[in-house]
C-alpha cells in the first residue's frame, strides 16, 4: 500500500468507505435476527379480557383467575379486614397508592372499585413471583405477632398489605398492580377492560 | 511456553511413518502435539489443586455427550398433552421412565451440572491461593471468568426446559431481574421472554441458547483459556516463574512434559472423580434436593410460586447477595441495586489481576491480613449460599447484608493490604520434595 513511507490516501480512503458499507450491512442484518426474539402476533393477540363471576365469593375468600397468563386474585374482603388498611398507612411504602400501579378508579384507601372486593394481579412487582396469602393475623401464618393479614412473597420476602400494598424497606418497590377492570353487574367482573370507567 | 517452530516429522519408512509425514506436511500435528502436550513443560511442583482444570474439561465432555443423547428424546414444548401435562415436562419423565438407560443418561446430565460448578470452583480457589491470575496470566483469569459467565447462563437456561415448577418460577425472576434496569429493562425482559410472560417461546429460545449458542461460545472461550496458558505457562503453588531458569536447550529447570507426566496424574485425579460421581449418579441423584430440587418435579404453574423457592445450589451465594439489598438509593429502587450487587459479586472477579498489589503470588508466602481476607471471604461464600438457600427471614438478611460487604471488600479493599501486608520472599525455584 505505501511506497517509501508515502501512504496512498485514494486507496485509504476506498478501504475505510468498503469497511464502513459492510459494517452498516452487518449491523442492518441484525435488524431480523434481534426483531424474531420479539412477541410474535399470536403472543400479542392472546390477551383477551376474562370475565369472572364472583356470586360464590364469600367474605373472606379469595380466587385465582388466570389473565395474560398471569395470576389475577379476587378477594372478598372482610369489614375486619379492611379495618387494618387505614391502621398500616405509616407501615407502607405507598400509602396513598401515588405511584402509576392502578387505573384512577382504583387509587383510594382500598385501591379497588368496591370497597370489599379487591382484584389484583397477583404477581410480587419485585422479580414476579406470585405471592402466598397469609390472611390469619398474628403468627398463625408464620408470620410476626403484629402481623394483620396480607401476602408474603416467598421469593424475596416482600410483605403486601390486603388492599397489596407493599411495606416499607421490602424488595418490592411498588404496590401490587390493579389490573384495568369493570362490572358487567353486580357479581361479574371483566378483567382486562374499562370502557365505561369506574 | 507453546513453541511452535517444531521440526516437521521424518518418517522412519514404516506405513505409520509415512502417513504421519503425509499429515504433518499439510497440518502442523507435531508441532500441536508437542507445543502443548509432550514438550509443553509446566511446574513440576503441581499439587492436590491443579486437578481441577482437566476434571472442568472431563465434565464438559460428559454434559455434551449426554446433552447430546438428551436431545434425541426431549421436547421443548410448554403446550400441555392430552393428560394434561406440559409435554416438555411429560418428556423429561419418558426419558425417565421409558427410555432404555434414559434415566442414567439424564441422571449423569443433572449431576453433572453441578459438578461442573463444583470443580470449577475449586479451580477458580486454586487461582486464588496461588494469584494465578497475576501478571502475566491476567487473560487466562479473564477468559476464565467469562467461562463461568457462560456456564452460569449454560445452567440458568438448562434449568428451564424440564419445565417445572422451579424451572418456571427461577427463570421468571431472573429474567424480571432485567426489568429493574431503568427505562430499557420492561421492553428488554419482554425481549428475553418473547412474550408477556415465561411461555412456550421462552422455552423455545432457552433450548436453542441451551443447546447450541452458549455451548458454541464455550468451547472457544475454553480454548481461549488454553492457548493463553500454553502461551505464557502454567503458575504453580511457589506462585514463582519457572521460565527464570533454565537450562542450556532452553527448557525450564523445574518443567516436566505435561505428557506424560500429568497426563498420568489427572487420570488419578479422573479415577478419582468418577467413583465419586457415579456414587452420586446411582445413590444420591438428587443430591438431597440440592442437585434436583424437590419442587420441580411438579409441572410448572404459571399462577402459583412454590412456597418456597431457591436457585440451585450454585447459584445461591449471589442470590443472597440480590437478596441482601433493600434500600432505594439515587432514586433507584432496591430492586435495581439488587441486580447491581448480583451482577458485580460476580463480575468483580474479572478484576482481582489489578487489585492485587503484593510483591508475591502465592498464599505460601503472603502475609497474615491477605490470609485473614481470604479466610473471611470464603466464609462469607459459604454463609451466602447458605442462605440462599433458605427462606427469606430478618436475621437471613441482617446477616447476608453483613457477608455481603465482607465479600465486596475482600476485592475493593484488596490494592490496599495486600500492598501494607507482610510477606515472606518468594524461592528461587519452586520447593520440591
Amino acid at each position: 500500500m505505501s511506497k517509501e513511507g508515502k501512504m496512498d490516501c485514494g486507496r485509504r480512503r476506498l478501504i475505510v468507505a468498503t469497511a464502513a458499507v459492510g459494517g452498516a450491512g452487518a449491523l442492518a442484518v441484525l435488524v431480523p435476527f434481534v426483531s424474531t426474539m420479539l412477541p410474535s402476533e399470536r403472543a400479542k393477540a392472546a390477551g383477551a379480557p376474562v370475565e369472572v363471576d364472583i356470586s360464590k365469593l364469600e367474605p373472606g375468600q379469595m380466587v385465582t383467575v388466570e389473565w395474560r397468563g398471569k395470576p389475577v386474585w379476587i378477594i372478598n374482603r372482610t369489614q375486619a379486614m379492611l379495618d387494618t388498611l387505614p391502621q398500616l398507612d405509616g407501615e407502607v411504602a405507598d400509602p396513598q397508592s401515588d405511584r402509576k400501579q392502578q387505573p384512577e378508579y382504583c387509587k383510594n384507601e382500598h385501591r379497588s372499585i368496591k370497597p370489599e372486593i379487591l382484584v389484583t394481579v397477583g404477581i410480587c412487582t419485585h422479580l414476579g413471583c406470585s405471592p402466598t396469602s397469609k390472611f390469619k393475623p398474628g403468627v398463625d401464618e408464620g408470620m410476626t405477632p403484629d402481623w394483620k393479614g396480607g401476602f408474603l412473597c416467598p421469593c424475596h420476602g416482600s410483605t403486601f398489605d390486603l388492599a397489596g400494598r407493599v411495606f416499607k424497606a421490602k424488595p418490592a418497590p411498588t404496590n401490587l398492580e390493579i389490573p384495568p377492570h369493570m362490572y358487567l353487574s353486580d357479581t361479574r367482573i371483566l378483567i382486562g377492560e374499562d370502557k365505561k370507567g369506574a | 511456553m507453546a513453541n511452535t517452530n517444531f521440526e516437521k516429522y521424518k518418517s522412519d519408512g514404516s506405513l505409520p511413518g509415512n502417513l504421519l509425514e503425509w499429515v504433518d506436511a499439510r497440518f502442523p500435528a507435531t508441532a500441536m502435539w508437542k507445543g502443548h502436550l509432550s514438550e509443553y513443560y509446566a511446574p513440576k511442583n503441581f499439587n492436590f489443586w491443579y486437578f481441577f482444570g482437566s476434571l472442568a474439561l472431563l465434565v464438559l465432555v460428559i454434559q455434551i455427550v449426554t446433552g447430546i443423547f438428551l436431545v434425541m428424546h426431549y421436547k421443548p414444548d410448554a403446550s400441555l398433552n392430552a393428560a394434561g401435562i406440559p409435554v416438555a415436562f411429560a418428556s423429561v419423565e419418558y426419558i425417565m421412565r421409558d427410555v432404555p438407560w434414559g434415566w442414567l443418561v439424564r441422571y449423569m446430565h443433572s449431576t453433572g451440572a453441578s459438578a461442573f460448578f463444583i470443580v470449577v470452583y475449586l479451580h477458580m480457589f486454586r487461582g486464588l491461593l496461588y494469584g494465578s491470575y497475576r501478571q502475566p496470566r491476567e487473560l487466562i483469569w479473564v477468559f476464565g471468568v467469562l467461562i463461568f459467565l457462560c456456564l452460569m447462563a449454560e445452567a440458568f437456561f438448562g434449568y428451564l426446559l424440564p419445565w417445572g415448577q422451579m424451572s418456571f418460577w427461577g427463570a421468571q425472576v431472573i429474567v424480571n431481574l432485567f426489568g429493574a434496569i431503568p427505562l430499557i429493562g420492561e421492553p428488554l425482559s419482554i425481549w428475553v421472554r418473547g412474550d408477556f410472560v415465561i411461555g412456550d417461546a421462552t422455552l423455545n429460545r432457552f433450548f436453542s441458547f441451551h443447546v447450541i449458542a452458549i455451548p458454541l461460545v464455550l468451547i472457544g472461550l475454553i480454548a481461549a483459556h488454553i492457548l493463553a496458558l500454553h502461551e505464557v505457562g502454567s503458575n504453580n503453588p511457589d506462585g514463582v516463574e519457572i521460565k527464570k531458569k533454565k537450562d542450556e536447550n532452553g527448557i525450564p529447570l523445574d518443567g516436566i512434559p505435561f505428557h506424560p507426566y500429568y497426563t498420568v496424574k489427572d487420570i488419578v485425579g479422573v479415577v478419582v472423580f468418577l467413583m465419586v460421581f457415579s456414587l452420586v449418579v446411582f445413590f444420591a441423584p438428587e443430591g438431597g434436593g440440592y442437585f434436583l430440587e424437590y419442587n420441580n418435579f411438579f409441572p410448572a404453574d404459571p399462577l402459583k410460586t412454590p412456597p418456597h423457592i431457591a436457585p440451585v445450589w450454585y447459584f445461591t451465594p449471589y442470590y443472597s447477595v440480590l437478596r441482601a439489598m433493600v434500600w432505594n438509593f439515587f432514586g433507584l429502587d432496591a430492586k435495581f441495586w439488587g441486580v447491581v450487587g448480583m451482577g458485580a459479586s460476580v463480575v468483580v472477579f474479572a478484576f482481582l489481576p489489578w487489585l492485587d498489589r503484593s510483591p508475591v503470588k502465592s498464599i505460601r508466602y503472603r502475609g497474615p491480613i491477605f490470609k485473614s481476607f481470604l479466610t473471611a471471604f470464603v466464609i462469607c461464600f459459604f454463609i451466602l449460599g447458605y442462605l440462599g438457600t433458605q427462606a427469606p427471614s430478618y436475621w437471613g438478611e441482617k446477616v447476608s447484608q453483613v457477608c455481603t460487604v465482607i465479600y465486596f471488600a475482600f476485592f475493593l479493599l484488596m490494592p490496599w493490604y495486600s500492598k501494607i501486608d507482610k510477606y515472606k520472599p518468594e524461592p528461587e525455584r519452586v520447593t520440591w520434595k
